[in-house]
């Protein structure tokens, strides 16, 4: 089976520091299905916001991809012109930021922002053509027409996260990222914009990537997802199967101590705490926080495996065959 | 018996002077008595702009109300005598919710733990203090030696946020108020912070004011909750019947809205109320909900519904309960503090 979108190779992010390098991501390998929605979870610093800035090639300095391929439909971005990276960017693969609030232009009505995009893309069209081209997207993430006329401070968080979809969407991209999208919303509003979201990447057929930290989203919102530790992915499968039976000690930790409305005052966290990007613990960078780990944990790199039919895991138990 | 902790009806409105028209009632008549018996658990919830910050601000003294009183040990904090007030200070404690704003980059983090040694004379030698110090850090959980000589950049989020813990239990509070303590805390140790606050308030008898916008810790954290929509209490009584027994509409959207961390108990699909711009509605009028409220009736739109007690221990604000006795906010938290005894045994 081959319908893969979107490939992930061996992907590399550094950040030049003056403490030395930051390993970011530290080689990682996925792929996307056709219109899949794929979740990244893992906690601050783990490396999952500079995964997806890197398919968009939208790491800064001091940060760089140091290797890897991004294959979206067998082209690799990577070795794309900037130009022609510019060009796929919202036409091919595009993002919807983390801080809806930021990431419009403060003084640019919402109609010339949403006309700005397609007129880089698709040059001059007519004036007509673009106001309905906004107008019919802002209906379709749910917005009124009056939206168009309003600067980003008058409307509410969650209208300017569903302006960022309507953007994000207008050039009908095959996937679409979403970095935290409704990390500042509140519950019922985050409810409703990833229902936006949902419904839109349906009626598109676009692939969805979801990094985040809430596992409670991703487990509403995504059909596979990855768990990340450390600048690498440790798990990858099924949602479902993924809480079910977390094969990864770090990914069953973390569902272990999700609060939940079932079990009541019973607090257990993961001791210690994540490694420095700066200096990774030799062998596996869990181990030193590991309940299961033995004597090879320290000293072999586990490798990224096939532990069941579609359930990738990175650590030795697996290796062993002792889980 | 008077109660540590009382706030009587409390009112702010920020706004309406000479420079603005827009009058913002942050907050609408709020109640809320804190007994000090017995360690209790008490969380404030609601959305963002819900007026649970205010409410928190207000408590600790550092805002004043517009309207209404704070009462410590009986006594209005605006009468207190200056020893008084240094006693308010000392036994009402707070965190918030980022623990980075709270230290001075350029001072180690000892700093932080030394002044209040300091200003409250807790200490009479250097090892005395150091003594001190060690104690209150080892509740938390933290090491000495690994958080001791550290600036603050150093530390970890969770780690500055247990130093500000074991801050204020240097002053052997009776009441500590948490503002959001873990929202920007990963969620690994999320649960540790949380379980340590728990820990305290078992083991030091020291009441809890969990303010924050997270229903699942709020269940999972105490026993009483007061949910705020506009300024207003929509409901408030046991967390259990609160969070799995809804009655008002907003908290049956709200605790509807929660992404369950479990593939198999999926969002519930049904059309949410389409959002609105409008900004808050004033004093007066009706129920602030009614404009979003599916359930909404004429009444709704004329008048404030008062709090219906529906049950001993749960009151809530909406007309849908209106055969249910109507009870006054300070009765109702008044008998809300005392009396769990029986009913709550958790943990």
């Amino acid at each position: 089976m081959n319908s893969d979108i979107l490939q992930v190779k061996d992907l590399h992010v550094h950040y030049d520091t003056y403490s030395g390098v930051v390993k970011a991501v530290g080689g990682v390998d996925f792929s996307v299905r056709a219109g899949e929605k794929l979740g990244l979870v893992g906690e601050s610093g783990c490396g999952k916001s500079s995964t997806v800035l890197a398919l968009l090639r939208m790491i800064k300095p001091p940060g760089r991809i140091v290797a890897g391929q991004v294959l979206l439909d067998g082209v690799d971005l990577l070795r794309l012109s900037d130009e022609e990276m510019r060009l796929a960017r919202f036409a091919a693969i595009s993002l919807i930021p983390q801080g809806a609030m930021n990431s419009l232009n403060p003084v640019m009505r919402i109609r010339e922002q949403m006309a700005d995009t397609m007129r880089a893309h698709n040059g001059g069209r007519p004036k007509r053509e673009l106001q309905d081209r906004v107008r019919e997207l802002l209906q379709w993430v749910g917005l009124s027409d009056w939206v168009a006329n309003m600067f980003p401070h008058e409307l509410s968080g969650g209208m300017k996260q569903r302006v960022c979809i309507a953007m994000a969407i207008s050039l009908k991209p095959k996937v679409v990222i979403a970095d935290e999208p409704t990390s500042a919303l509140d519950v019922v509003v985050q409810r409703r914009v990833m229902h936006t979201l949902e419904r839109v990447q349906q009626e598109l057929g676009a692939s969805v990537i979801l990094a985040g930290h809430d596992m409670g989203l991703m487990a509403q919102f995504v059909d596979r997802l990855g768990v990340m530790y450390a600048g690498l992915l440790v798990e990858l499968g099924a949602t479902e199967g993924v809480f079910e039976e977390p094969l990864h000690p770090y990914a069953r930790l973390l569902i272990d101590t999700l609060p939940s409305l079932d079990r009541k005052g019973d607090f257990k966290g993961i001791p210690g705490v994540a490694p420095s990007l700066l200096s990774l613990p030799p062998g596996c960078a869990f181990q030193p926080r590991c309940p299961h780990a033995f004597d090879r944990c320290s000293v072999d790199e586990p490798a990224w495996q096939e532990a069941r039919p579609g359930r990738w895991v990175a650590c030795h138990l697996w290796t062993e065959g002792r889980g | 018996m008077t109660a540590l902790l009382e706030a009587h009806n409390l009112t702010k409105v920020f706004g309406g002077g000479l420079l603005s028209r827009r009058r913002n009632v942050a907050l609408d008549n709020i109640s809320l008595v804190i007994s000090g018996d017995r360690p209790s658990i008490i969380s404030i919830a609601g959305e963002s702009g819900s007026g649970k910050t205010t409410l928190a601000r207000l408590l600790l003294g550092i805002s004043q109300p517009t309207s209404g009183q704070v009462l410590y040990r009986g006594k209005d904090l605006k009468r207190l005598s200056r020893e008084e007030w240094k006693a308010f200070r000392r036994e009402v404690q707070a965190i918030f919710q980022d623990p980075f704003e709270a230290f001075n980059p350029f001072y180690k983090v000892d700093n932080v733990l030394n002044t209040p040694i300091v200003k409250f004379r807790l200490a009479r030698s250097r090892s005395e203090r150091r003594e001190l110090v060690g104690k209150v850090l080892d509740m938390v959980g933290l090491r000495p030696e690994e958080t001791l000589g550290r600036y603050p950049h150093q530390l970890s989020g969770g780690q500055r946020q247990r130093v500000m813990v074991a801050r204020a239990l240097l002053l052997n509070p009776k009441i500590l108020l948490a503002d959001e303590p873990v929202s920007m805390v990963d969620a690994s140790l999320r649960a540790t912070i949380l379980g340590t606050l728990l820990k305290l308030s078992r083991e030091m008898g020291i009441s809890l004011v969990y303010v924050t916008h997270d229903l699942t810790t709020a269940y999972q954290v105490a026993e009483t909750i007061l949910v705020l929509y506009q300024g207003s209490v929509v409901e408030v009584g046991d967390v259990e019947k609160v969070i799995r027994n809804s009655q008002h509409p907003y908290t049956r959207l709200l605790v509807g809205s929660i992404p369950l961390p479990n593939p198999k108990l999926k969002w519930g699909t049904e059309a949410i109320e389409t959002e609105r711009t409008g900004g808050r509605s004033g004093v007066g009028g009706g129920c602030k909900y009614a404009g979003r409220c599916p359930l909404v009736m004429p009444a709704c739109h004329e008048q404030l519904p008062p709090l219906y007690r529906t049950d001993s221990r749960r009151a809530t604000a909406c007309f849908l309960y209106k055969e249910s006795p109507a009870v006054e906010g300070v009765e109702l938290m008044s008998s809300l503090s005392q009396g769990e005894q029986a009913s709550h045994k958790n943990g």
